[in-house]
This record gives C-alpha cells, sequence and structure tokens, in this order.
C-alpha cells in the first residue's frame, strides 16, 4: 500500500471533472497513469492517457497495478467489483457514501480475487517526490516533503494538516497512507502500521486516530512487536457522546470507541500520544533521537 | 435514519412475514379510546426513535378504553431522551412466555453481515453482551449469499428453543432477507417473544436505513423519523449539512470530519469551548458559503475560527464562498483563518485582500487567537 514509481495507475472515471482534475495532478507528480476506463469512450483519449471499457481491458493490454475510483456512489460497486475481478493488486476507493452492503459486496470481491482495498472514502496514498494516487495535495510543497516517516491517517483534511506541521519542522514522510473515513475498510490502521513497520524507507510512524470503532485498539496491539517510534494523535477528544461526528466511524457510544480507550491502549503499547497536532513534529523527532541514543522513549518499549 | 416501532413493524418486518401484535397508531387520548375499544386489552407505547421508552414510563399497560385513554393523555406531550411524544402505538397486550433477541447489523471487522440471537430478550444488548457474554450466539453471513439453513440451526443448538425452534429459524431467515432487500444498518427485534399460545412474535423492532442507501428506498424513507434537532441544526440538514450546536462560544468552520473534531480538540485543549460541529468535506466544500452563515448564526459564538486544509476540498473554492457570504453577512464577532493544503496561494491572497485579514500560519495561533477573543 505504499505508492511506487513503477506502479501501473488505471483510473476509473477519468473523463469525470474530478477524475480529470486529480489525475492531471497525479501525471504532473509522476505517478505512472497508464489507462483510463469509460466504456462509452474507448480507444479515445484523454488528457494524454488511454481510455479502455473495463479494467480487465486495461490490465490486458497496458498492465494495473493500481486502480483508483472517481465514481459516484450509485456506481461505485460495479466498477470496485470489476476492478478486483481484473485482479489489480490495490484499489484505492475514494467514494464516501457507498451503502454498506455495496460496501460488503466489494470486500467480498477484494478478498475472493486478492485485491487490496484502500477505503473506501479514503483521500489516497503519496510517496513524497516519487508518486500519489487520490485526492490529496501532494504537489503542495509546504504540505509533503520526501523523507523518512510513514503518516496513517482516516481523514485526508487532518493528515494535511499532519503532514504540513512535519514538514515545516523539517521532517519528511516516506509514505502517507490514508485509510478512509468508511466504518469497514479494506485497510485498517493495523495493516498500515504493519506495512510501514516493514517498510525499510521508514524509520517513525505517526498515526491520526479518531474517535468511533476499534482499530487503534487493534493497531496498538500490533504496535507492542514493534521498534520503530511511534507517535499518535486521536482526533475527538472534545465531541460530544453519542453524535455522530461525519465520518460513519466517528461516534462514541457508551464506551466502545471512546478517547481514554484508545490513548490507554495505545500509550502502553509504548506510542506517544500527544494532545495537538503542532506537538507531533516535536515527539517524532525526539522518538528517533531516542531511538537512535536509546534514550527513554525506546526503553519504554520491550 | 431512525425508524420509530409501528414504522419498523408495518414496513420492514409485516412485508417479510414476520409476525407482530395487532396494533393501530393513534395521536390523541381520544383515539386512543376508540383504538382500545376495538383491540382490547393493550399496551400503549410512545413512538420516538430512541430506546429506554419504558424506564422513561412511555409504555404502560390499560385493560379498558378509559384507562387507555387515561395513560394516552398522560403519555402525549412527554419528553423522551430529545424527543416529545407525538404518536402512540395501541398493540394487543401479548402473554409472553419467553423473551428472545434476534437481529442483523453489520460486523465492521469482518465487512460482513452478522446475525445476533440471543434468549436473554428484553435486556438491551450491551447489557446481554456485558453480564451473560456467553448468551449470544453468532453468524457471518457471505454478502453474497444467504444464511444456510444448517448454518441457522447450528447458532440455534443447545439452546432448548423447544417448538418454538423452527419458528424462530424461519424469522432469523426473514429478517436477514429485509435486512439485506431494505439496506437496514440495524435490523433488531427486541424482544422477540414466544406467547402463551406457542406462537413466536416480534413485540418491538428497531429498524436503521444506511443513509447511504435512502435514495433507493425511496417507499420507505418517507416514514422514516425526523432526528431531534435544533432550529439551527434543521437549517443545516436542510442544505444539506451536518451541524452540531454545542454549547461553546467558538464557533468552527473547517473541512472534513478529522479536521473538524481536531479544531474542537484544540480549542478544548487551550480551555475555549466550541460552538458547533460542522462537517464542509467531500463534496460539500463547495458550501462554505451557507456554512458560514450558519455558524455565525449561532446565538453563542463570539468567535470564529476557519481553518481550511485542502486535500480533495479546494481551499480557494472555501476561501470564495466565505467572501460571497462575508459581504452579506458583514461578521459581527472576530474571525481567525488558518488555511493550507490545496488552493492555499489563491485562498490566502483572497482573504487578505477581499477581508483584510492576515490568516494565521499555524493553526494553533488560530485557534488560542479565537479563544482569548471569546472570553
Amino acid at each position: 500500500m505504499i505508492v511506487r514509481k513503477k506502479d501501473r495507475v488505471v483510473v476509473l472515471g477519468i473523463t469525470g471533472k474530478q477524475g480529470t482534475f486529480w489525475t492531471e495532478k497525479m501525471i504532473a507528480y509522476g505517478t505512472n497513469v497508464v489507462a483510463g476506463i469509460n466504456p462509452k469512450r474507448a480507444g479515445e483519449s484523454h488528457i494524454g492517457v488511454p481510455i479502455f471499457a473495463t479494467t480487465a481491458e486495461a490490465a490486458a493490454h497496458v498492465g494495473a497495478d493500481v486502480a483508483v475510483m472517481f465514481i459516484p456512489p450509485p456506481m461505485a460497486r460495479e466498477a470496485a467489483v470489476s476492478a478486483a475481478e481484473a485482479k489489480v493488486k490495490t484499489l484505492v476507493v475514494l467514494t464516501e457514501h457507498i451503502p454498506a452492503q455495496d460496501v460488503m459486496a466489494i470486500h467480498a470481491a477484494a478478498g475472493k480475487h486478492g485485491t487490496r482495498i484502500v477505503g473506501p472514502n479514503t483521500a489516497g496514498l503519496v510517496t513524497p517526490g516519487e508518486a500519489f494516487v487520490g485526492i490529496m495535495p501532494a504537489f503542495v510543497r509546504s504540505v509533503f516533503a520526501p523523507g523518512r516517516v510513514g503518516v496513517i491517517s482516516r481523514s485526508g483534511s487532518l493528515g494535511t494538516l499532519v503532514c504540513l506541521n512535519l514538514t515545516r519542522a523539517g521532517i519528511g514522510q516516506s509514505a502517507f497512507i490514508g485509510i478512509g473515513g468508511d466504518p469497514m475498510l479494506g485497510t485498517t490502521t493495523r495493516d498500515a502500521l504493519e506495512a510501514l513497520d516493514k517498510d525499510t524507507g521508514t524509520d517513525a510512524i505517526v498515526i491520526v486516530g479518531e474517535i468511533g470503532g476499534a482499530m487503534e485498539e487493534a493497531a496498538a496491539e500490533y504496535a507492542k512487536t514493534m521498534n520503530k517510534p511511534m507517535v499518535a494523535f486521536i482526533a475527538g477528544a472534545a465531541a460530544p457522546p453519542n453524535k455522530k461526528m461525519g465520518h460513519a466511524g466517528a461516534i462514541v457510544t457508551g464506551t466502545a470507541g471512546g478517547y481514554a480507550g484508545k490513548r490507554m491502549a495505545l500509550e502502553s503499547a509504548g506510542v506517544v500520544v500527544v494532545d495537538t497536532p503542532s506537538q507531533i513534529a516535536a515527539a517524532v523527532a525526539a522518538g528517533l533521537g531516542a531511538g537512535r541514543s536509546g534514550g527513554p522513549i525506546a526503553a519504554r518499549r520491550h | 435514519m431512525n425508524f420509530e416501532e409501528h414504522a419498523a413493524k408495518t414496513l420492514v418486518l409485516q412485508p417479510a412475514g414476520i409476525p407482530i401484535p395487532r396494533g393501530i397508531q393513534v395521536t390523541s387520548a381520544a383515539e386512543a379510546a376508540e383504538a382500545a375499544a376495538q383491540i382490547g386489552p393493550c399496551v400503549v407505547k410512545a413512538q420516538v426513535p430512541t430506546g429506554k421508552r419504558g424506564k422513561a414510563g412511555g409504555i404502560k399497560l390499560a385493560n379498558t378504553p378509559a384507562e387507555a385513554e387515561q395513560v394516552a393523555s398522560q403519555i402525549l406531550g412527554m419528553r423522551i431522551g430529545d424527543y416529545k411524544v407525538e404518536r402512540l402505538l395501541i398493540e394487543e397486550q401479548a402473554k409472553i412466555a419467553r423473551e428472545f433477541y434476534a437481529a442483523v447489523l453489520f460486523d465492521a471487522a469482518a465487512r460482513q453481515p452478522l446475525i445476533l440471537f440471543s434468549t436473554e430478550g428484553g435486556m438491551d444488548i450491551e447489557e446481554i453482551a456485558a453480564e451473560k457474554p456467553d448468551a449470544i450466539r453468532r453468524l457471518l453471513v457471505d454478502i453474497n449469499n444467504v444464511p444456510r439453513a444448517r448454518d441457522i440451526a447450528a447458532m440455534l443448538k443447545g439452546l432448548d428453543l423447544g417448538e418454538a425452534q423452527p419458528q424462530i429459524a424461519q424469522i432469523i431467515d426473514q429478517l436477514y432477507a429485509a435486512f439485506r432487500s431494505r439496506d437496514a444498518e440495524l435490523l433488531e427485534i427486541n424482544p422477540l417473544a414466544l406467547l402463551a399460545d406457542g406462537r413466536v412474535v416480534a413485540l418491538d423492532c428497531k429498524f436503521v436505513l444506511d443513509d447511504a442507501a435512502i435514495y433507493r428506498q425511496p417507499d420507505i424513507a418517507a416514514g422514516g423519523a425526523a432526528n431531534a434537532m435544533t432550529d439551527l441544526e434543521a437549517r443545516g440538514a436542510a442544505a444539506g449539512l451536518k451541524l452540531i450546536q454545542l454549547d461553546g462560544n467558538v464557533g468552527v468552520l473547517a473541512n472534513g470530519a478529522g479536521l473538524t473534531m481536531t479544531t474542537m480538540d484544540v480549542i478544548s485543549h487551550y480551555g475555549g469551548r466550541p460552538a458547533n460541529f460542522l462537517e464542509i468535506g467531500g463534496e460539500a466544500y463547495t458550501k462554505s458559503e451557507i456554512a458560514l452563515d450558519l455558524v455565525l448564526s449561532n446565538p453563542g459564538v463570539k468567535s470564529l475560527v476557519i481553518n481550511f486544509c485542502g486535500a480533495f476540498a479546494r481551499t480557494d473554492v472555501m476561501a470564495e464562498g466565505v467572501v460571497k457570504a462575508w459581504a452579506k453577512l458583514k461578521p459581527k464577532v472576530p474571525v481567525f483563518f488558518s488555511i493550507h493544503g490545496t488552493g492555499e496561494d489563491e485562498a490566502v491572497a483572497l482573504v487578505r485582500r477581499e477581508l483584510g485579514i492576515e490568516p494565521y500560519d499555524f493553526m494553533e495561533d488560530a485557534v488560542q487567537a479565537a479563544v482569548k477573543a471569546a472570553q
């Protein structure tokens, strides 16, 4: 789920307004966009990209490692299932508000065909200086810079803020993994953490969590096995209970999914949890310094 | 979208073939008496889309029409949770032998539909889970399939359901079919009662329709319950914006749920109190004009933070909306900006030029200034 320059990217819904806008940004950044999909315009070319009728045809002719969807909710299921059937390795589902039962069908198809879903409702993946897939401001130089810190975030806007703060502090990023705001995600915080743990280009990891669900708790279990410094910020400390805060995941019912439980789980796994996004960069710098010198943060881990 | 009990039973359970008690919905005490005359000994049940109706005194027995009228007049107008009782369900009394729990929902971790069944009906599932976790049976279902009879039988095995077992197995099958065909987020029968005469009947039902699927359930969506909302929240909803009015004095206008929650957190961190949650993320980022109007219309607001971090949401488009609304609204409270990400150069230039305001480089600084100004 770390997107590379060599990855062949197929854009579903390339001819729409957003598909066009963001594909141009991706190409300009260096993403290897090899095909677009639109059954009505197969054989044409759009913003210099050849159009195929289906993802399977694109995969057969030009190859497809990653597919990204700019497809409205009512059509998302069909598009995603056909991309999985074309056996793309990674399918980035940007679409928000896909009916839950369609999301389940998408995950079932992905499981059957070995496709990794990122999302739904993700802002996408960025490998600064190399490639990006999705709707992140990878091209804004004040926000992203190449480096060795991996960032995992449910939210695109908050992930943008966190990368901005890191970049300002002179800390570049190895990868941004937007996992998405839906309740049923193909890639969880834990999955992303594992990928960054195994990535030799990543020295430290920032987890941007949110109240609701149990993904931070599950990630904390994995974090116990890790040696890389980790810093987390969890949004929603001030959110009132029993109110859905936009992202379907961000609702606290009773004690489940609450801020305190997530913070405690992460801290007991050796993750440094900060109160505000502006504290992230300093905590990462401290973690990297301590990691090298065997200081207090490294000592807190096993 | 939540549904009241009567709507859930008649729109979802009954068409699926699941037995429900005879009942009539009424809106006045006089109608309650009439309904009781037809039905006989009855239960008078407040119709509000929230739990704990019984504990709140919203469910009472009545043996005669006169009793029904009296009880109805007590319950009508009562407040339960955030809701005022405006409708009652007059339902025949049931002679209950046993109470079960049955539900279908989605399991976020497994990404599949999950059937739950328990012999400990009548309590909340959270209570059952806390007190008798072993009493809950679970069955994950392949979304591309239906639950197989042998899987349902295996789930119910050893529960000593006696002659009720075939009826229960059938109801679970029907409940799952209704969950699928009606795009339910949750479809719950609690209690599912075995009556003294041997019938199994759904005595209460909770149905939550997936908001993302309302567009393809037009025939039942009209039967959904309106959320309890303040006037301001209702204005937001009418504009397609999710607004939650809070009791603080620092207004928040940010894009994306994550960034908005974070802005609220940082306000609290510096000792302030957020006045609202308002999401203008996703496609809604183009609605910043109406959004500014909404946050400024909140009577408690003494200052405002506008925090844009553009990814998909273009900050230049959002800033344009704010500038447009500004000319009309002429904000009387101080406004503090922080703008970064997609379109930031244009957005910052626009705010400087048109509003004469210098956006803060750091969100925390904008928030601290706003907290101070609100005090």
